[in-house]
């Protein structure tokens, strides 16, 4: 499973389903930069586990929250490793 | 206005006068009330229990209907104990009632520091009368409910307290034959049954063993006029193919929320009946009811129910009336009634355009990010979609927000996978129209059915 496209893909999503303004998803976009707020990254997550079967803000005891839009594929390519 | 309440339950089955009326459980068991209140079903043992503290634990309703006409003014103290409710809280339920006797239909599987009682389940063989006291004692009614820490809480009330709402000495204009979902040993089940017999009408039970299929096949047959139960019973008798066994000219719903999809459902059904839902907990009795067929209650309830105290206290509705029970046994209880004497339901509730909305429980809200969400709430927007039989929300963690709202749904009807899909983003869609973002399913699943609690109500646990 392409990892990468199913982020963009909820990324997408989540933006149209809460009518928000996306920015092109580059790897050094600032996650608080994309126009998605924190509401729309908790569904992303939720979604996230749904389709890939990890939670990796949850299978660490300390976690480092990603920063950009790159740290963040990383962030789930390590937890699906 | 106080009403005289009758001074034992064999003085209000002799008052009602209701000769033919009767008690039917299942197509097996049935008895008039005159007969159930003249023989003796504790096989002589009921003088040996005056002013005991009793527990009355037989599984068979029909046999603990008869035990409970019988012990009514005779024992200082009458806990039920609901035949579901596992027995392993027997022993803790009777250390806290200070139980001098178990009265039961079997043998108990576990220690109790008390006498064993057996009730005969069999009504028309015996000819002993009952044991009778001239002037009744006034008994204390034990009600178990479901407490936080797994043990039972023990509910104290009493005949008047139990009967506080029911009009004695009506005549109905045509006969009325009660039934409920719930058992009788549950306030939602005991309070008809307490009607049942106060007014002489005739009664169905339910008892634990018995399908829904064989229940309301039977109420059908015996013409069964007025039925209660919660919304999760009707929804489950609405899903089933039984539904129409039943031609009911009142419908009434407690216990959980009404909400809008429920009582449209109830009215597309059995458009000849009249369709209410009734406040009403163990704790505070019956507070209210709504015949208007909306969810919700007018504003105007607050102040305009006669004999009922209503307010609302931090959103939180609060009742006072004679029909509240007066404490919580066991030493370490918490306080049932507040200092002016209400009781704080824990229910709570919206006011909009003139009408209080019930949102859900107190204790039940999921907090997303810092905003509150009633999982009732969300339900009551999923169940309206034509799509849905049922559904329940629930709170799942989440790293950002704390939590988040997530719901597994029941259809009305099977689909295929790709229509599943469909339907899931229509839903969504829908409460995306209908509630605030936070509010709205993160995901949502189909289930083929949710569970629903012994006590008639959808069982609550979080992701």
């Amino acid at each position: 499973m392409d990892i990468r496209a199913e982020i963009v893909d909820q990324f997408k999503q989540v933006a149209l389903e809460q009518d928000k303004t996306l920015a092109p998803l580059t790897d050094d976009l600032p996650l608080l930069d994309s126009g998605l707020d924190s509401l729309c990254f908790a569904v992303v997550v939720v979604r996230l586990e749904n389709a890939l079967g990890v939670d990796p803000f949850s299978s660490d005891e300390d976690v480092r929250f990603p920063v950009t839009f790159g740290d963040f594929v990383g962030f789930y390519k390590n937890a699906a490793q | 206005m106080p009403r005289n309440s009758p001074a034992s339950l064999r003085a209000a089955i002799g008052a009602a006068g209701g000769l033919s009326a009767r008690l039917v459980a299942g197509p097996g068991s049935s008895a008039s009330w005159s007969q159930l209140a003249g023989e003796s079903v504790l096989n002589c043992h009921a003088a040996e229990l005056e002013g005991q503290s009793v527990v009355l634990a037989a599984l068979d309703p029909f046999a603990a209907a008869a035990a409970m006409i019988q012990l009514d003014g005779i024992v200082r103290r009458m806990v039920l104990y609901p035949p579901d409710l596992s027995r392993e809280h027997l022993s803790f339920v009777a250390a806290t009632a200070g139980a001098d006797a178990i009265v039961t239909d079997q043998p108990l599987p576990v220690e109790v520091d008390a006498r064993i009682v057996f009730v005969e389940s069999g009504v028309g063989k015996h000819n002993s009368q009952p044991y009778s006291k001239a002037s009744p004692l006034q008994t204390e009614w034990i009600l178990l409910t479901s407490g936080t820490t797994g043990r039972p809480k023990l509910v104290q009330h009493n005949l008047a307290s139990l009967t506080a709402d029911i009009e004695f000495g009506r005549v109905p204009s045509a006969p009325v034959v009660w039934s409920t979902f719930y058992d009788i040993r549950r306030y939602g089940g005991l309070h008809i049954f307490l009607d049942a017999v106060c007014s002489g009408a005739s009664m169905v039970i339910s008892y634990a063993q018995e399908s829904l299929g064989d229940f309301l096949t039977t109420a059908g047959e015996y013409g069964v006029t007025n039925i209660s139960g919660t919304p999760s019973h009707w929804r489950r008798a609405l899903m089933s193919s039984w539904a129409g066994k039943i031609a009911p000219a009142y419908v009434r719903l407690s216990g959980e929320i009404a909400d809008q999809a429920i009582l449209n459902s109830l009215r597309a059904q059995y458009p000849q009946a009249r369709i209410g839902h009734t406040f009403a907990s163990t704790e505070a009795g019956v507070a209210f009811s709504v015949n208007d067929e909306l969810m919700g209650f007018p504003q105007e309830v607050l102040d305009h129910t006669p004999d009922v105290d209503i307010k609302v206290v931090e959103t939180t509705l609060r009742v006072r009336s004679e029909r509240t029970a007066s404490r919580y046994l066991g030493a370490d209880s918490p306080a049932l009634r507040d200092a002016d004497g209400f009781v704080d339901t824990g229910d709570a509730l919206e006011l909009r355009n003139g009408r209080y909305y019930l949102v859900g429980r107190r204790d039940g809200i999921v907090n997303v990010g810092g905003f509150k969400v009633h999982p009732e709430e969300v339900e009551a927007v999923i169940n309206r979609h034509p799509a849905v039989a049922m559904s329940l929300v629930k709170a799942k963690k989440n790293p950002i927000t704390g939590a988040l709202v997530i719901a597994d749904v029941v259809m009305r009807n099977p689909l295929s996978d790709e229509d599943q899909s469909a339907l899931q983003r229509d839903i969504l869609q829908f409460c995306r129209g209908e509630l605030a973002a936070y509010k709205v399913p993160a995901s949502l699943r189909f289930v083929t059915s949710l569970d629903v609690s012994d006590s008639g109500k959808m069982v609550r646990r979080n992701a």
